[in-house]
């Protein structure tokens, strides 16, 4: 048996705008470029794969099943910058087909960070998703597929999820692999779902790639990759940003109709079936015991935390916006805490990772700064405004307490 | 491959980074085996501190083996050439100065000649000579704007001595580092027949802005027409030459500087007067219009009302000094800003060792050396995106020279964040160790190849 799992990741950062040591507004984020590239993903990804989807759960009747984990960020932003793309998943949640992951609302790094922070804004996000799609996600991932024993424990704390995902990484499978269900180190009830990297990579990274010598990709030669998981595996989990689809393989590589043509490929084979994430849970038992002392993510050939954490500027940016969590919170100024939780999207961070950076490559990807150097300066000169804001609202606190009494 | 290479000033003893890139184009050369014949203007002015000059005893000697009557000396270097020969040719030809200045050099030189030539030799026969040499140097009393025709004189005996000694030497190919060689190397091109490359570090236009200076624009204009190659030290260079001077793209090749590895580490100090706790926001270069220097000013200015433990320190000379001076006073920040003068040696390397920051505010730069150096003391920089070094740097902050509201914004960045200061310095430095002169050499090479097949 096969089950072919997919899930796509939808998320989009708040930018922020260009702002200088000598700026006082308190808005930071870029209104206009927030909008523009929205609105440009959303025609050229978001709404053609929304409804090419639709198009195929509807025609395969319950047979073709997909799972999205959608960040409460880009989700603010669909519904101020173009409401016709939450149109298209509502219509696809209400086919039963779909499946919605949980994660950080603000697709953040605040596990590694605070806990009561990582676990408000999960709690934030499964209201939103509850709110919006009626679903509460039984299943976790979290940002950038960061994953160790730690979170595995912390998730099962919460007794909220049934299952954790994360990187099929070699390092930690050693001889086994990622098509079957695990479980997670010290963990009773949680399971574990692993990316399968190869499989999902052919997709997301290769399929244009006239190097590669299996090019082109076709829908029924990657059905017979699947199909050779029967027999050594139960599931098939392609893990995947759903800019994929359109933006990182633009509509003319044909990656539209590869996925149009994938589901009837791989239902030819009689034991091949699609499950989402919550189903490979109910439907399979756990194999083996996963154990990841140390932590893993699904970026670079590294598959640590470098992209964000990789030098002094990261680290530094880091601690500095998690330094400040006790007084964004103890002014119980609402406008205070979004900002700041704003800036702890991952994306803010990236920005500043210097690895492959006179390279060019992959980082540069809707890289909004023109140097890492520039978009850590931003950033700071941010959040020391923010971090005034917090001073003065404590300072007006205390005249107001002092004038009463 | 012979090389007849005709360039205006060499280390020790130079007044911008014309001198440094000759030097570690050429050394890179000799390493891989190339013949360089080089052939120098040698000022009369012996101690002058911006320019060429004899070479000093303890790093060459001189042969004194005057290869003509007119006094084109072979030196002999005795650091790491091997394969490279330096000819020095008397002439008055300095980088980087004004005409007013130019008049007055000239006379000093001659005045001082003038009285140590009596004492050394005494006697009438030596003033007798000394009259004979006046009349070679050729000098007119003339008023302002007579200095076309004094440079153009200066030019052509500096053209004629290096026909003469062209015809003595066997070359292949003739290459000819800015303006001032161009009016020699047309010569000796036209003489030998040899193909011609002209080197162009900097242009009239990035000298004077759009001031330019019409006798120096013709004979830039005239050398790149003649030249069968012209190499621009960026792109930003090759694009002048191309717009402003009517060249074909084709004929335009681009040769990136390098920086030769001699940084040392930074030190402790507490010896020189600043205190520790205080910033330092290096300026370093020639005070004048190309430079920027009044857009270092206008950002310190702004950083001063965000931060107070700072010094910005200007190091360098230039005919807009008195000006910037000024300015600082003007604005109430003459406390806060240092004027140095020219630095070099064990100098340059203090104040490199001192500073938290270089910035070149340039305002036109083709190239740009000194941040590479910078870089190769471990300083972060800042430079202008108006310069060529812009093009192959990565790890360092970039901003329009004219946006000061920015360049304040960062410097107070770097003086405020030390995790950016950090990042800067350990990526800039390994960056920099890539940019090496072999590479422009090798690239020379292949230019000087392709030339030689094509005649």
């Amino acid at each position: 048996m096969a089950s072919v799992c997919f899930y796509f990741q939808v998320h989009q950062p708040f930018r922020l705008r260009h702002y200088t040591v000598f700026d006082h507004t308190p808005r930071y984020f870029d209104e206009f470029k927030n909008a523009s590239i929205c609105r440009k993903v959303a025609s050229k990804c978001y709404l053609p794969s929304n409804r090419l989807l639709l198009e195929v759960i509807r025609r395969y009747e319950g047979q073709f099943k997909i799972a999205y984990s959608i960040t409460g960020v880009v989700l603010e932003q669909f519904q101020k910058y173009c409401p016709e793309v939450m149109s298209t998943f509502d219509a696809l949640a209400e086919t039963g087909c779909v499946e919605f992951l949980g994660e950080t609302y603000h697709h953040s790094l605040s596990f590694l960070y605070s806990h009561s922070e990582f676990i408000e804004q999960i709690n934030q996000h499964t209201e939103l998703i509850r709110k919006l799609y009626g679903q509460t996600p039984r299943v976790f991932r979290n940002t950038e597929l960061i994953y160790s024993n730690a979170l595995a424990e912390t998730i099962e704390k919460t007794g909220r999820f049934d299952a954790i995902i994360a990187e099929g990484a070699d390092h930690v499978l050693g001889h086994r692999n990622s098509n079957f269900v695990y479980r997670p180190s010290n963990c009773d009830r949680l399971k574990l779902l692993l990316k399968n990297y190869s499989l999902s990579d052919d997709i997301a990274f290769r399929f244009s790639n006239h190097d590669w010598p299996e090019f082109p990709l076709t829908a029924d030669k990657f059905a017979g990759w699947v199909n050779r998981v029967n027999g050594n595996g139960q599931c098939v989990n392609l893990f995947m940003d759903y800019e994929t689809f359109g933006e990182h393989q633009w509509e003319d590589t044909g990656i539209f109709d590869f996925m149009e043509h994938l589901p009837a490929e791989v239902l030819k084979h009689p034991d091949n079936n699609f499950m989402t994430p919550g189903e490979l849970v109910d439907t399979y038992d756990a194999v083996d015991v996963v154990d990841v002392p140390h932590i893993i993510s699904w970026a670079d050939t590294e598959r640590d935390l470098s992209a964000w954490l990789g030098n002094a500027m990261q680290s530094n940016a880091l601690h500095e916006v998690y330094k400040i969590e006790k007084l964004i919170k103890q002014t119980q100024n609402e406008e205070l805490l979004a900002d700041w939780r704003r800036l702890q999207t991952s994306d803010h961070f990236y920005y500043m990772c210097t690895k492959y950076f006179a390279d060019g490559d992959v980082h540069k990807y809707f890289n909004p700064y023109e140097s890492p150097y520039d978009s850590y300066i931003n950033f700071m000169n941010v959040l020391g405004n923010l971090r005034q804001r917090c001073d003065q609202s404590f300072s007006k606190n205390k005249k107001s307490l002092s004038k009463t009494s | 491959m012979r090389v007849f290479m005709l360039g205006w000033e060499f280390p020790p003893y130079i007044s911008g980074g014309l001198g440094t890139a000759c030097h570690g184009l050429t050394k890179a050369m000799d390493e891989l085996g190339l013949d360089v014949t080089f052939v120098l203007p040698k000022p009369l002015d012996e101690n002058a501190s911006g320019h060429v000059k004899i070479l000093s005893p303890r790093q060459c000697k001189q042969t004194q083996t005057y290869r003509n009557p007119d006094q084109i000396h072979e030196v002999e270097r005795n650091d790491d050439f091997t394969h490279t020969t330096f000819h020095e040719i008397p002439s008055l030809l300095q980088p980087y100065i004004t005409p007013e200045y130019y008049q007055q050099k000239i006379e000093t030189i001659v005045r001082e000649r003038t009285v140590d030539y009596i004492r050394e030799a005494g006697g009438e026969t030596a003033v007798d000579e000394w009259y004979q040499m006046i009349a070679d140097i050729d000098i007119e009393p003339t008023g302002a704007g007579q200095y076309g025709g004094d440079m153009y004189t200066e030019a052509h005996r500096y053209a004629a001595s290096a026909v003469r000694l062209a015809m003595q030497e066997d070359f292949d190919v003739i290459h000819a580092h800015d303006w001032m060689t161009y009016p020699a190397a047309i010569a000796v091109a036209s003489v030998t027949g040899k193909p011609l490359v002209v080197h162009v570090h900097s242009t009239e236009f990035d000298r004077s802005g759009e001031h330019v200076n019409q006798m120096i624009y013709n004979i830039e204009n005239r050398g790149m027409h003649a030249a069968n190659k012209i190499i621009a030290v960026s792109d930003l260079t090759r694009n002048i030459i191309i717009s402003r001077y009517g060249v074909l793209g084709e004929k335009v090749e681009v040769v990136y500087n390098g920086v030769e590895q001699n940084g040392e580490s930074r030190m402790a100090f507490d010896h020189v007067g600043i205190s520790n706790d205080e910033k330092i926001v290096l300026f370093l270069g020639r005070i004048t219009m190309q430079k920027g220097p009044e857009y270092f000013l206008m950002a310190a200015r702004k950083v001063l009302e965000k931060v107070d433990n700072v010094k910005f320190v200007i190091a360098g000379t230039g005919d807009m000094m008195h000006r910037i001076i000024e300015m600082a006073a003007q604005m109430g920040i003459g406390h806060k800003v240092l004027f140095t003068g020219f630095l070099r040696g064990k100098d340059l390397e203090k104040v490199y060792q001192m500073a938290d920051l270089y910035v070149m505010p340039s305002v036109s730069e083709p190239f740009g050396i000194a941040p590479l150096e910078a870089l190769n003391h471990d300083v972060p920089v800042l430079i202008s995106k108006q310069s060529g070094v812009a093009e192959v740097l990565t790890h360092v902050l970039k901003v329009d020279f004219w946006d000061v509201n920015e360049m304040a914004n960062k410097i107070i960045a770097v003086l405020k964040y030390p995790p950016l200061q950090l990042t800067l310095r350990e990526h800039g430095n390994f960056e920099v160790r890539r940019l090496k002169w072999a590479g422009a050499a090798e690239k020379c090479k292949q230019i000087y190849q392709e030339m030689v097949q094509h005649v």
